[in-house]
């Protein structure tokens, strides 16, 4: 089936089967890597990407369910000319990550969450993050990076 | 994992979706959320040959007042009815146990129509709709029916709604001030309820619901009746498990899950009545 969805800003149109699941039509087809698979049992959150402005685990949905929709990815974060964006500052300058590998799950999610509550207390943090594991288990600077992320904005 | 191969056919209303499944038959399925579905294809525990997406019928994503209900369209997701003003004013017991279901992720793409269509025992809208009395509009091919909660569920995974029909409309009775607490225990964030417990009460009316404690959601109307005759909340939740048949798993044995809904419905109708 042919769709055409739009990942951070540019259009992109592919044959893809039905079964495709969205994070590997990211991975796979579009060649942006940057989307990781932890569990893909929709348990680690290591594939959130943005559908639609919201926070969803990719490897949950259908390439075919997006079909017409915009993503956002990791890639998709930093501006052109390379500056980073506030959530991604917040987590270098917090030790955010350790291995790393959660990292862009953590970004997507945390921004999502930031747009539907941009002050949020620590606890909101903590809960609003309760679908993305690090094994790394760096969670403390994790949530310091939010917070500092959203005070940053306000 | 990767699901089976099958094919894809998107839904443009509710009626094609009928017409559609129809002409599939038996091997055909909705897909509306995809967050119950979509884990049991990738592990092979669900085949479908046909799935026919329902999960744009934009016409069925809504909250509105109905008078002495409030009406919820089939697909609107979780994170709408969490964050609905509307239900948190009418009828805040189900805006806040939505609130509890998965995590973020997944409130923004299931539906309260595949939750109760699922019919999955564990799952928390099931039996918060049932304690509320909840009366489910089904569409099929002859047309719209309405199924009261209580006769819905019939056992794991299964329903009285006919394969051909459409879940449209969840209708929940306001609550009218009624006293309400929501008590969900697991062990791990994000996790399904090792039991749940989903409660209200007016004076001596009371409405009590239990997730993960049989075959189906379960109504506890041994508890109801307890304090409609004038029982404490500590001797009403005695009888929690009356009407349950829970099952042992890796999580909790039979006896386990009865002592739990024993305290979790203490604690609720402590809340619930104060
Ligand atoms: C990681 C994870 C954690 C979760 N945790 C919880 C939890 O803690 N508590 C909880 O309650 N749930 C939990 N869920 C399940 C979640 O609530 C699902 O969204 C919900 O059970 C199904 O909704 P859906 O829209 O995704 O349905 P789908 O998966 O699309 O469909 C489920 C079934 O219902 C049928 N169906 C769907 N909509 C309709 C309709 N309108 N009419 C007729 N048939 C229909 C489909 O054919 C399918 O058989 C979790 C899911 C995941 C992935
Ligand atoms: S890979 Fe999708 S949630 Fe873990
Ligand atoms: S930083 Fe290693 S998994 Fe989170």
């Amino acid at each position: 089936m042919e769709i055409t969805v739009t990942v951070n800003g540019t259009p992109q149109t592919h044959d893809v089967e039905p079964r495709l699941l969205l994070v590997q039509y990211i991975r796979e087809v579009v060649g942006l890597t940057g989307t990781n698979i932890g569990c893909d049992t929709s348990s680690c959150g290591a594939c959130s990407l943005h559908l639609n402005g919201e926070a969803v685990k990719s490897c949950t949905v259908l390439a075919v369910q997006a079909d017409g929709q915009d993503i956002r990815t990791i890639e998709g974060m930093a501006a052109a000319d390379g500056t980073l964006h506030p959530m991604q500052q917040a987590f270098m300058e917090n030790h955010g990550l350790q291995c790393g590998y959660c990292t862009p799950g953590m970004v997507m999610a945390a921004t999502s969450l930031l747009q539907e509550n941009p002050n949020p207390t620590e606890e909101d943090v903590r809960l609003g993050l309760e679908g993305n594991l690090c094994r790394c288990t760096g969670y403390h600077n994790i949530v310091k990076s939010v917070l500092a992320a959203a005070s940053a904005n306000a | 994992m990767i699901p089976a191969a099958f094919d894809y056919v998107r839904a443009e209303s509710a009626e094609e979706a009928i017409s559609l499944i129809g002409q599939h038959g038996d091997e055909a399925k909705f897909i509306a959320g995809g967050h119950s579905l979509l884990p049991m294809m990738k592990l092979r525990l669900a085949q479908p040959s046909v799935l026919i997406d329902i999960g744009r019928l934009s016409d069925l994503s809504y909250i509105r007042d109905g008078g002495d209900h409030i009406a919820i369209g089939a697909m609107t997701r979780h994170m709408d009815v969490e964050t609905s003003d509307l239900l948190e004013q009418h009828v805040p017991l189900l805006a806040h146990a939505a609130g509890h279901v998965g995590d973020p992720q997944v409130r923004h793409r299931g539906t309260i129509g595949g939750s109760i269509a699922h019919a999955d025992p564990a799952s928390d809208l099931p039996a918060t709709t049932l304690a509320l009395g909840a009366t489910y509009i089904a569409q099929g091919p002859n047309g719209t029916r309405e199924i009261a909660a209580s006769d819905f569920y019939q056992t794991f995974f299964e329903s009285a709604l006919n394969a051909d029909e459409v879940l449209t409309e969840i209708r929940v009775p306001k609550m009218n001030g009624a006293g309400w607490s929501f008590q969900k225990f697991n062990r791990r964030a994000q996790d399904w309820a090792i039991v749940g417990v989903a409660a209200w009460r007016n004076g001596d009316q009371a409405g009590v619901g239990l997730v993960n404690m049989g075959a189906t959601p379960v109504l506890a109307t041994s508890v109801a009746a307890a304090i409609a005759g004038g029982a404490s909340v500590a001797e009403a939740a005695e009888q929690a498990a009356a009407d349950a048949d829970p099952q042992a798993d890796l999580n909790a044995s039979v006896e386990y899950r009865q002592h739990l809904a024993r305290v979790l419905t203490r604690r609720a109708l402590e809340t619930a009545s104060a």
